[in-house]
């Protein structure tokens, strides 16, 4: 019996037509849902419009200039209401994890009831968070806080609980045979050698909500977010224009700042 | 009787008690820069928490209210301004739109990592598109949306343009990360065999690439379609989302926004799953 041997040239015409029908099946996918939403790819070749009446019109003048005070107020707030959020967030999110994770956890039930809780945390778009928020907390900085904590809480629980995942039972156990029990394994143990990698996730998110807050101020009125949706329906471009590099600023100077820090708990 | 020429001494520690001093490494910098960034969190946590409440609001009512509202969401829910048609409509542009911005991402990207590999062309070509990237990704998703739906009036155009500026910056970033796992050693052998850079790249680059292509790829999607919603509601951008904020800022019906948050919740826990699949095979098949 002699087995099915594939020819050279047979070899690479399989090769060619996997990746033609690959190509077709995307381009199909591609046109069917264009006609679908009704987007025309031609709009993509007028990219470029928006870019050049963004630098036509949000370019701040000196008229502008005045609502700087404003700007720079709601800038810092903003980045301290990601922060907070975000630090308040991973305390809680911190302990779940140590309840939930599945190589320190007690109990299987517990496992899965955290691991549902963060998944229905992050989930749940937070346009909706805002918006229910908004209305019992009304049009104010707490209101966009809680959003991002409800959120964050989310996503740092699953990343902390994978974190603590990763350190592996052996470590755990090892420590448990000289007789330490589960506060000790946690403190003395496990804190102590991920730190630097809870410390990231923490970071990253950090920037994660700086972003998001300008999202949630738009819809919140509350925040940077609210001050652009001011000017840019007010069709004050300029001042617009400066919120933008406003939060430019901000974001990029949060994501130095991070990256330095990620460079030295390396 | 031999004597050995050295006699061995054993010598026997004395004891000292026990010791209460713990080695404090303060050049440890690992150490002190995580106590730091603690402190300076901690810190910007305590000073901005007191100032967050505000003056006119009864935080018991309002906490009252919330919980109120989330019961009648997620155990109540019901439609009246709406059918469940149009919803699951809504619903299908969302992901539709989501799909989009990442084909047409993926696709610019992907030109977009290959011209800044740093092994093929010169560095500064590199730093630079990063750099624009980085640029493009600091401007909030809904600002894009927002500026073209001025440019090209409301609608598919501005929303699909509008979200695929943060799918472009974001896949490049992670796609040329993620080319540069090659080893550079590979890239060199393959010149000293007389290879050019369009056989490096077809035989080698993407070979080895198509695993965290397809993951990354995967994980943009789930952003889009969340991106894809709160655009939506942010920037009236359509779908989902924007069904959404009018149920929930506009009939302030808190039964409708439960079955859309349902609707969007299964969505995206299924999405969660099949990427969590997908990650476990590419990683298994490495």
């Amino acid at each position: 019996m002699t087995p099915k041997a594939l020819t050279i040239s047979q070899f690479f015409f399989k090769k060619r037509l996997h990746l033609t029908l690959l190509v077709l099946i995307l381009g199909l996918a591609y046109v069917v849902s264009s006609i679908g939403l009704g987007f025309q790819t031609t709009a993509l070749f007028h990219a470029q419009d928006g870019l050049i009446w963004l630098l036509h019109n949000f370019i701040p003048n000196a008229e502008s200039m005045r609502y700087w005070q404003d700007i720079g107020h709601q800038l810092v707030r903003t980045f301290l209401i990601a922060v907070t959020s975000t630090t308040c967030a991973a305390v809680i999110s911190l302990f779940l994890a140590a309840l939930g994770a599945n190589t320190l956890s007690l109990n299987n039930a517990v496992t899965w009831f955290i691991r549902g809780f963060s998944s229905l945390m992050r989930n749940i778009p937070i346009v909706a968070w805002a918006m229910i928020l908004l209305f019992s907390f009304k049009q104010n900085d707490l209101t966009g806080f809680l959003a991002l904590f409800f959120m964050t809480m989310g996503f740092l629980t699953r990343a902390f609980m994978e974190t603590i995942e990763d350190f592996g039972m052996d470590k755990i156990e090892a420590l448990q045979a000289t007789g330490a029990n589960y506060l000790q394994v946690i403190f003395q143990g496990l804190l102590p050698e991920i730190a630097a990698a809870l410390l990231s996730w923490v970071l990253y998110m950090i920037e994660n909500n700086v972003r998001d807050a300008t999202l949630v101020g738009l819809l919140t009125g509350t925040g940077i977010g609210f001050i652009f949706d001011l000017y840019f329906k007010g069709m004050r471009y300029g001042a617009a224009g400066l919120v933008v590099l406003a939060v430019i600023i901000l974001v990029v100077g949060v994501e130095v700042i991070s990256n330095l820090i990620g460079r030295l708990i390396e | 009787m031999i004597k050995p020429e050295k006699q061995l001494t054993i010598p026997t520690p004395t004891a000292k008690g026990p010791q209460f001093k713990m080695p404090v490494k303060l050049k440890d910098r690992r150490r002190v820069t995580i106590y730091l960034t603690l402190l300076v969190l901690a810190y910007l946590t305590m000073v901005t928490l007191p100032t967050m409440l505000p003056d006119h609001l009864n935080l018991k009512t309002a906490s009252l209210t919330f919980l109120q509202n989330i019961q009648i969401m997620f155990f109540h829910p019901g439609l009246s301004n709406t059918t469940f048609v149009q919803l699951i409509q809504a619903l299908l542009e969302s992901i539709l739109l989501a799909f989009l911005t990442t084909l047409i991402g993926s696709v610019i990207a992907f030109v977009l990592a290959l011209v800044s590999f740093r092994q093929l062309v010169p560095a500064w070509v590199g730093l630079a598109i990063q750099s624009f990237m980085a640029l493009i990704r600091a401007i909030p998703n809904v600002l894009w949306v927002l500026i073209y739906s001025v440019v090209f009036g409301l609608g598919a155009n501005a929303a699909v343009i509008g979200l695929t500026f943060h799918s472009v910056a974001y896949l490049t970033k992670v796609y040329t990360d993620s080319m540069e796992e090659l080893e550079p050693d590979a890239i060199e052998t393959m010149r000293a065999m007389g290879l050019k850079n369009g056989p490096i790249i077809r035989q080698a680059l993407v070979p080895n690439f198509i695993p965290s292509y397809l993951s990354w790829t995967f994980i943009r999607f789930e952003i889009n379609f969340a991106d894809a919603v709160a655009v939506g509601a942010a920037a009236g951008a359509g779908g989902i989302g924007y069904q959404l904020f009018m149920a929930s800022s506009f009939y302030f019906n808190f039964h409708e926004v439960g079955v859309i948050v349902y609707l969007i919740l299964v969505f995206a826990i299924l999405l969660e799953i099949a990427s969590y699949h997908l990650r476990k095979r590419v990683m298994g098949n490495q």
